[in-house]
């Protein structure tokens, strides 16, 4: 009963800990979303918020669908596999509204550039070229058919 | 070809993910556990000498470890959701264990450790003092104010198993953060089974040092005496812990020289260009063999009180610096090669960034603002401390 009465501050820090730890606990419920984990390591309602993002690409056979000259080079040259909106961007509002919404063009200067700028880092194989020294200025479209990019 | 970046880098490696927080996440929580395991050397194993550092020791560990979590929280960004961190551990992944190594180790060590050890003079000031001061020292007694010498000896045997848990939890601490970096396969500058061990002793040392540095600088700003026997106790140590620190680094070295595994030449290229000046000259001249000379020196030779003590504060400092180039050439390095060991790329430090200098900076000032709080609240001066009963 002594050791009990002497030792009456210890449980006292035993009584905080235990708030900590409860606390720890609220707030971790308060914070983890419900459900967790339930079809693995997230949020069962990120699959809802993700299906709810509006739609931003059209895909390819809604552009080819209409784009038939484009298409039709495209595919009989070395871009065959480059999808449409990977150049021209997504375009699920220029399929909703034909009329007024216009797509615009690509800036060639930057758009080429992104895959065929020199870098140590790619395939030999792949084409690539040091632009500054290459074109001098000179948009690509100018000698390259973008579409089926032989001069 | 992009600036700064030399031979065949992928282009995920271009740009480092890790930056100067990062380095300074284990510096850090390194001095956290050394402090502690200093002030444990005293309580678990009966070294007397270094009894005047005692209460220091473990005021710096706690001033420390309230900073360790910092850098990680501004690397992370998202201060809305980045504290959940400690909210939502979890055991599939390490860096996830965080929230339970660090809440382990703050909640049921440091402060249990500390609170017992000053509960006398907290409940001294809790009578003693006025105003706001004594509500804050009644809140911290927790309502009890029984310190009879009954009650204080059973006070002594808990912190005594406190600190008994409290020292592995210390290896626990720093090796799970060598453990982080030693873990990660896919890197070779990292991926070795010695890492924690060789963090854990690089921590020890640091921590070590830093509480000589502490120790020495607060006695003279409070023009008090320094305890020589205090001092050369807390050098030995030091010199010991740094011997076994230095081999396992070098045994690290060697092993992978000897075994010269495909990715050697590329980080033997490394260590000789762009980690130099980083790792050959501060780290290994100055801020290791340097020190331990110094450190050799005072077991060797018998120097003045006076000269003794420069010695030690010299060979700590460059000891801090030493360990902190070993934290930047373990963080930094292991990101400025590439994966295919025939690229390399560059790491500036920016300034005025959110992961810049200045919060870097200021991250290192504030465990030192915190120690002058506690030091306010709870004083680790010998000469202050209460009597018993």
């Amino acid at each position: 009963m002594r050791l009990l009465r002497e030792a009456g501050h210890l449980v006292r820090v035993a009584l905080v800990l235990a708030a900590g730890v409860v606390l720890f606990l609220i707030i971790r419920n308060a914070v983890v979303p419900k459900d967790f984990g339930r079809y693995g390591h997230f949020r069962p309602e990120a699959l809802g918020v993700i299906r709810a993002h509006p739609v931003a690409f059209a895909g390819q056979s809604t552009c080819v669908a209409c784009h038939d000259d484009q298409a039709k080079e495209r595919a009989a040259g070395k871009h065959a596999h480059v999808a449409c909106e990977a150049c021209h961007g997504p375009q699920a509002a220029h399929v909703a509204d034909i009329a007024n919404v216009k797509p615009a063009l690509p800036d060639v200067a930057t758009l080429c550039a992104r895959c065929h700028e020199k870098n140590a880092a790619k395939p030999k194989s792949f084409p690539q070229v040091v632009t500054a020294e290459h074109s001098g200025g000179v948009a690509c479209n100018t000698c390259h058919k973008p579409h089926n990019p032989q001069i | 070809m992009i600036n700064g970046v030399a031979g065949y880098m992928y282009p995920n490696e271009v740009e480092l993910q890790w930056s100067l927080l990062i380095v300074l996440y284990p510096y850090i929580t390194g001095l956290v556990a050394g402090a502690f395991i200093l002030a444990s050397l005293e309580r678990v194993f009966k070294v007397e000498e270094v009894r005047p550092t005692y209460r220091l020791a473990l005021l710096t560990a706690l001033a420390f470890l309230l900073v360790a979590p910092l850098p990680l929280q501004l690397h992370l960004g998202h201060p809305e959701r980045s504290f959940e961190m400690y909210l939502t551990p979890h055991r599939t992944s390490a860096m996830a264990m965080f929230g339970f190594v660090y809440l382990w180790y703050l909640m049921v060590v440091l402060l249990v450790e500390i609170w017992l050890d000053y509960r006398a003079d907290i409940v001294h000031q809790a009578q003693t003092r006025t105003g706001v001061m004594r509500w804050i020292y009644r809140a911290l007694t927790l309502g009890s104010q029984n310190v009879s010498p009954a009650s204080r000896r059973i006070d002594d045997k808990v912190g005594y198993v406190v600190t008994v848990i409290g020292i592995p939890s210390a290896f626990l601490l720093h090796g799970y953060v060598g453990f982080i970096f030693g873990s990660v396969k896919a890197n070779p500058w990292w991926s070795t089974p010695l890492m924690p061990v060789v963090f854990l002793f690089s921590a020890m040392t640091s921590g070590i040092a830093a509480v000589l540095v502490i120790y020495v600088g607060s006695s003279l700003l409070r023009r008090t005496r320094i305890d020589m026997r205090c001092l050369d106790a807390v050098g030995k140590y030091l010199f010991y812990t740094f011997v076994i620190d230095f081999s396992l680094e070098m045994l690290d070295l060697v092993h992978r020289t000897y075994e010269a595994d495909e990715s050697f030449r590329s980080l033997d290229f490394m260590v000789h260009t762009r980690l130099f000046i980083s790792q050959i000259v501060v780290q290994i001249f100055l801020g290791t063999l340097l020190p331990l000379g110094l450190l050799a020196a005072t077991q060797l030779v018998r120097f003045s009180d006076a000269i003794r003590r420069r010695i030690y504060v010299g060979a700590s400092l460059l000891t801090l610096v030493g360990i902190f180039a070993m934290r930047w050439n373990v963080v930094i390095g292991g990101q400025l090669f590439s994966k295919s060991f025939l690229g390399y790329t560059t790491y500036k430090v920016e300034f005025a960034a959110r992961e810049g200098l200045l919060p870097a900076l200021a991250l290192m000032i504030l465990p030192f603002v915190l120690l002058l709080v506690l030091v306010k609240l709870l004083p680790p001066w010998q000469e202050q401390e209460v009597t018993e009963g």
